[in-house]
């Protein structure tokens, strides 16, 4: 189960339809040890693609520098879908090598009833979790 | 010549969960080369064909190796060798 600060997904909804039609992305920190996501630190996409998102490498070396700083983990890895429902791709599956990590997916179609959804990726398997929103 | 690195969760399991340890190099794959020594099974995590993989990102200091000279970056007493996992997907 992923448990995260409420506003959090909206923020991520509200990104998502900022940057339509490309992909949008980023992270949400947890201070070490504490059960809640609580921070929400928006990427940029270095992809620039409505098929395709990538973490630019220099952005994200100072964000995990300043998790480090903060006694911080990334405990959520989000980005959007904009032509596909919220659910990971292929790709998104190659990439999610981290147990430790939930994968936020939002969705910006508009016919999707679930725009939303989280999911743990273990050695290519994909498991839907439930988000719990803690005020 | 010390140079320290910068482990990721994902590999702490082979530094018995140390976050920075201290290796030896001149570049980039001898300090891999030398982790993988120490700590077996680290190097086919980060490198495979001579390459580092693409859902790997090495930096020295503030740069990533790939706008440097990858593998044969040079380093220097010091510097500072952070390996983190490269985000992506579609």
């Amino acid at each position: 189960m992923l448990s995260i600060r409420a506003g959090l997904l909206e923020a991520m909804l509200e990104q998502a339809r900022r940057d339509h039609p490309l992909e949008t992305c980023g992270i949400v920190a947890a201070p070490i040890g504490v059960r809640t996501a609580e921070r929400l630190v928006p990427m940029d996409n270095a992809a620039r693609s409505p098929t395709f998102f990538s973490f630019d490498p220099r952005q994200q070396l100072a964000v995990w520098r300043a998790l480090d700083e903060r006694d911080e983990e990334c405990r959520v890895i989000y980005h959007s879908h904009t032509a596909s429902v919220a659910y990971p791709s292929a790709e998104d599956v190659r990439y999610a090598g981290d147990a430790s990590v939930h994968y936020v997916i939002v969705s910006t179609l508009a016919a999707v009833a679930e725009c939303v959804r989280s999911f743990r990726i273990i050695n290519n398997k994909v498991t839907e979790e439930r988000i719990c929103v803690v005020h | 010549m010390s140079i320290f690195v910068t482990v990721p969760t994902l590999l702490r399991t082979f530094t018995q969960d140390q976050k920075r340890i201290e290796v030896q190099g001149q570049t980039v794959l001898d300090v891999i080369e030398y982790m993988e020594k120490q700590y077996p099974g680290v190097k086919e995590r980060l490198i495979g064909d001579g390459q580092v993989h693409r859902f790997v990102n090495i930096y020295v200091n503030d740069d990533d190796i790939r706008f440097v000279d990858n593998l044969a970056t040079v380093l220097k007493a010091g510097d500072s060798l952070t390996i983190l996992p490269a985000v992506a997907g579609g």
